[in-house]
């Protein structure tokens, strides 16, 4: 069995609202966590995600200034001078699959749809630490893998040519955000 | 924190149109083993910090209200631009996602069909006035009436109408938009309590 030593991760929380902001640090703290930073808008994070260098960001997606997405997109840029490889999870009160697909092709790791739980927060946590996926750099792509598992029966185009990727077998994040408990 | 050592450089394995980039595991310090004896519940720690905060959950439910009466009546009086919506519609959307936590459930699905109002509709300005009102008001009536109208079941069946008579609204205005008529059908992700 294993644990997360919440003692050693550092987090940046990113969410305009105060309230949110206070339950996430509650959480996390009660995790174990003794460093949590806090942005209440996406220039805000950035900012802080270059100084403090956080070990996983946990941002709102609606947010002045620049939202959730944009900062995911401005993380992820790989010829940056900070890590663009930091795990993103998205916690957001968007419950539609499209915004999922959406936040998925911006290079966010993990989704996470309101109402927040302690559980789903933990599991999502967990996910990022213990089973990082590789990135893919493609022409208008760079992020974590999207593939989290294959099926003979796909038959849409392939977006990728020149070899087999490793794919770990992961839930779908559409089906990992479902799960919200 | 190791933030000390610099980490190892990433393995790249290039392919004709992609390349497949391994980082270095950088948080694999932070996993330990434990034995099945252990315990210690993280989950059920935070859960009991959680219920511990749960005594501010009204206060606070009250001051996003305000947020939102603040955000209409902004409207009402410039009308909506990018910065009046993008207001009116953070505040509704905070609620949506904060107030089943918070202890109020129907409050979110009326501020949930409010969000789809201000995402869906074609022309903010064409929007009836008091369809917007209504949602502000049920909100507002729900938090603040809270232990008699969701007791009787009254704050449920209100958020339910005004979604309904939402959903008839948008589906009527976006008739020639089958894009948002799609999205305003799809189901959510979220499993209904």
């Amino acid at each position: 069995m294993f644990r997360i030593d919440f003692n050693k991760l550092r987090f940046l929380v990113c969410d305009d609202n105060p309230h949110m902001r206070r339950i996430l640090r509650t959480l996390l703290h009660s995790f174990g966590a003794r460093e949590v930073y806090e942005a209440e808008d996406g220039a805000t994070a950035l900012e802080m995600y270059s100084h403090y260098v956080p070990d996983i960001v946990i941002a709102d997606w609606a947010m002045p200034i620049f939202d959730g997405l944009e900062l995911a997109q401005m993380i992820r840029q790989p010829d940056s001078k900070g890590n663009p490889y930091a795990p993103i999870i998205m916690l957001t009160g968007h419950s539609e699959k499209r915004r999922i697909t959406m936040a998925r092709d911006a290079g966010v790791t993990e989704f996470l749809a309101k109402p927040i739980s302690a559980k789903g927060l933990y599991l999502r946590i967990m996910s990022v630490v213990a089973h990082p996926r590789p990135f893919i750099k493609t022409k208008n792509y760079f992020g974590p893998d999207r593939r989290r598992n294959t099926t003979v029966a796909y038959i849409g185009p392939e977006r990728r040519n020149g070899g087999e990727a490793e794919v770990l077998q992961q839930p779908s994040l559409l089906d990992k955000a479902r799960v919200t408990g | 924190m190791a933030k000390n050592k610099a980490p190892a450089p990433p393995k790249v394995q290039a392919f004709a149109d992609h390349q497949v980039i391994t980082p270095p595991n950088t948080l694999k310090h932070a996993i330990r083993r434990v034995i099945d004896r252990e315990l210690d519940d993280p989950v059920a720690r935070a859960e009991q910090a959680l219920a511990n905060l749960s005594g501010e959950f009204k206060t606070w439910m009250r001051s996003e209200c305000d947020r939102l009466a603040a955000a209409h009546a902004a409207i009402l009086k410039k009308g909506f631009d990018t910065h009046t919506r993008g207001e009116l519609f953070r505040a509704a959307h905070d609620i949506k996602g904060d107030a089943s936590t918070f202890g109020f459930p129907a409050a979110g699905v009326a501020a949930e069909s409010l969000c789809r109002i201000l995402e869906h509709a074609p022309d903010l300005d064409a929007v009836p006035t008091d369809l917007i009102q209504h949602h502000i008001d049920a909100i507002q009536a729900i938090v603040r009436e809270h232990n008699t109208i969701e007791k009787a079941g009254v704050a449920n069946e209100l958020s339910a109408r005004l979604r309904a008579v939402a959903d008839d609204y948008l589906t009527v205005v976006n008739r020639d938009r089958p894009d948002h008529l799609e999205m305003i059908s799809a189901p959510s992700i979220v499993p209904k309590e």
